[in-house]
């Protein structure tokens, strides 16, 4: 079982036009069954930046309340923002979908 | 025991990078693997876009004549924009909309196919939806392959070309690339909106099958970077580009910055009434010169966005071209090695020399040391506001207060922007002395 879609978050209203999970509706995923990206919520729980949770474009890290971090895999733009900007070490492991899977992008 | 396929070179990656190594290899008539993760050439790929053609010159005569075109550029702005106002410099070429052209706006998933496909007609085997997952060497430690994902299964070659863009696993694990550098990196926002061709002809100033390209600077709050605006048929394409540490740290969505770009008075008129087709992000490689990896090792060549290639100097953004120019460099240097015989760093070093012999590495080391200037704090922060203005300060009229002088008037705007006029004299020059 994945982790649900995160809320929207109140930072894009709807009046910027649309909502973030309109979105990522946009968006073509051929979701693969292996999560190619992981967090380890225990290591985040030390993280005072929360650099992911500002930067990722698809919006996949949300916090939770007991200070950890809830993340989706499944509708990711494979662009690596967040391991670049992450300084815990051990917090993400980061592959490629399998071959085949993950964003399709029609317009890129 | 795994399937091992054996040929005389694989490219891992088939972007601009990958499909022009496996043209000029096949057209060498070398057998070659073309490795792709995606279950098409383009499906992992996004960019502005504008694509510069003339690098096709030599690799497909007339080009122009059968690429997947959108547009063909003939308009090319430069926006400073604060949240209010917005100072253009606009230039329109007439001889940019006849062949050869300038820049064509194209969309990745019809360039990266059409390309791949001259690959795969002079020989080259595409094989989609498979992931090079490592690096296969011998007991010298040379490259000699690379592993997949399906089912384990290796394909050995005496040389290997990682044309695996920004992320390059290939280059991290043969130890060429850092495992991460968020601050020689940047990221790449955009959304595509539907806007019927007519509209974007009228908004525009443009016929059918012309285009324009918009670059923006001063959209992007305290955040390093940049914007862009780029016609399509019948879509358009806005975006921001962000340095990464920073914009990690400024608590700022980057869907907002875009919102930020569509809302902004100077823009929204271009794009009333259109709506989002596709949302996407990709990583670019910004560094420049200075950041970029070994390209050659013992087995290995490392060429486009997985060298740090992409020419991203504030009034450029380059990198398709870069990619084409060095995937055709590394694709014929493989040739040549294998033709050798020797396919070690010593056999393969020709590649860095033709690199450096045209524009890829002669252009980057002209301009080395346009990122740093063009993201400094004086020309991110304070430049677009000091310049819009200045041109306030000239063209309202203020009666029955007379005109201000030219000198008095910069001064004081300068000012009024924490600038001494000897810094903007400084960093005019600087700007002449790296781009010039
Ligand atoms: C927002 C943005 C705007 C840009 N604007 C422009 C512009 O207007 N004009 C311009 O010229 N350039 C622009 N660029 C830069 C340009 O996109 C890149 O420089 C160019 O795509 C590099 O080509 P490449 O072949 O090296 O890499 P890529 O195009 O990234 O191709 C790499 C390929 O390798 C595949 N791959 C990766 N790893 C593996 C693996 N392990 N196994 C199998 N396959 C793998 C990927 O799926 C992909 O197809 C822009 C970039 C961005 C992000
Ligand atoms: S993934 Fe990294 S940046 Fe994000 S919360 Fe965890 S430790 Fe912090
Ligand atoms: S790779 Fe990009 S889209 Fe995917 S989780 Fe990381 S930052 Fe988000």
């Amino acid at each position: 079982m994945s982790a649900p879609r995160p809320a929207d978050r109140p930072s894009t209203p709807r009046w910027r036009g649309i909502s973030f999970a309109e979105r990522m509706g946009t968006v073509d995923f051929r979701v693969g069954a292996r999560a190619h990206i992981t967090v380890d919520a225990e290591v985040c729980r030390s993280c005072t930046t929360r650099a992911c949770v500002t930067a990722c474009p698809a919006n996949l890290f949300t916090p939770t309340a007991d200070g950890g971090i809830l993340f989706n895999y499944e509708e990711c733009f494979e662009c690596g923002t967040c391991y670049m900007v992450c300084n815990h070490e051990g917090a993400l492991t980061w592959t490629y979908p399998d071959g085949g899977h993950g964003v399709v992008f029609h317009h890129g | 025991m795994a399937e091992v396929t054996e040929v005389d070179a694989v490219v891992v990656g088939a972007g601009p990078a990958g499909s022009a190594a496996a043209l000029a290899l096949a057209r060498a008539g070398r057998s070659v693997v073309l490795l792709e993760r995606g279950p098409f050439p383009g499906s992992k790929n996004v960019y502005g876009g504008v694509v510069y053609g003339r690098v096709l010159d030599g690799i497909v005569p007339r080009w122009w004549e059968e690429v997947p075109v959108e547009r063909w550029v003939v308009r090319r702005s430069t926006m400073l924009v604060t949240p209010t106002q917005s100072l253009s410099v606009d230039y329109r070429s007439a001889a940019w909309g006849e062949a050869p052209y300038n820049g064509m706006t194209t969309l990745r998933c019809h360039f990266d196919a059409w390309l791949a496909a001259k690959a795969t007609d002079a020989g080259a085997r595409l094989v989609t939806s498979t992931v090079a997952t490592g690096l296969v060497r011998d007991g010298t430690g040379r490259v000699v392959g690379v592993r997949t994902d399906r089912a384990g299964a290796e394909v050995h070659a005496p040389v290997v070309i990682a044309c695996d863009g920004v992320n390059s696993f290939l280059a991290k694990e043969a130890g060429l690339l850092p495992p991460a550098a968020a601050s020689h990196h940047t990221l790449g926002v955009k959304e595509v909106l539907d806007l019927p061709a007519g509209a974007i002809n009228e908004r525009f100033g443009v016929q059918d099958h012309e285009g324009v390209d918009v670059e923006i600077l001063g959209c992007t709050r305290d955040i390093p970077g940049g914007g862009f605006l780029y016609t399509n048929a019948d879509t358009v394409s806005i975006g921001v580009v962000v340095a990464l540490p920073q914009l990690a740290a400024s608590g700022v969505r980057p869907e907002e910055l875009v919102a930020d770009l569509r809302d902004h008075p100077g823009i929204a008129p271009l794009l009333r009434g259109a709506s989002l087709r596709e949302y996407a992000a990709h990583l670019i490689p910004e560094g420049g010169y200075d950041t970029m990896p070994e390209l050659v090792s013992d087995g290995l060549l490392i060429a486009g966005d997985a060298g740090a290639m992409t020419l991203a100097a504030g009034l450029w953004l380059e990198g398709v071209n870069f990619a084409i120019g060095s995937g055709d460099a590394a694709g014929r240097a493989a040739a040549g090695a294998l033709a050798a015989g020797d396919c070690s760093a010593a056999g393969l070093a020709s590649y860095r020399a033709d690199l450096e012999g045209q524009f890829v590495l002669a252009d980057h080391k002209r301009l080395r040391k346009a990122p740093a200037l063009v993201l400094s704090e004086r020309v991110q922060q304070r430049y677009p506001g000091l310049l819009c203005d200045l041109a306030e300060g000239m063209f309202t009229v203020t009666n029955p207060t007379p005109k201000p002088g030219g000198l008095r008037l910069t001064r004081q705007v300068a000012a009024g922007h924490g600038v001494r006029l000897r810094q903007l004299a400084g960093d005019t020059l600087r700007g002449l002395r790296i781009f010039g």
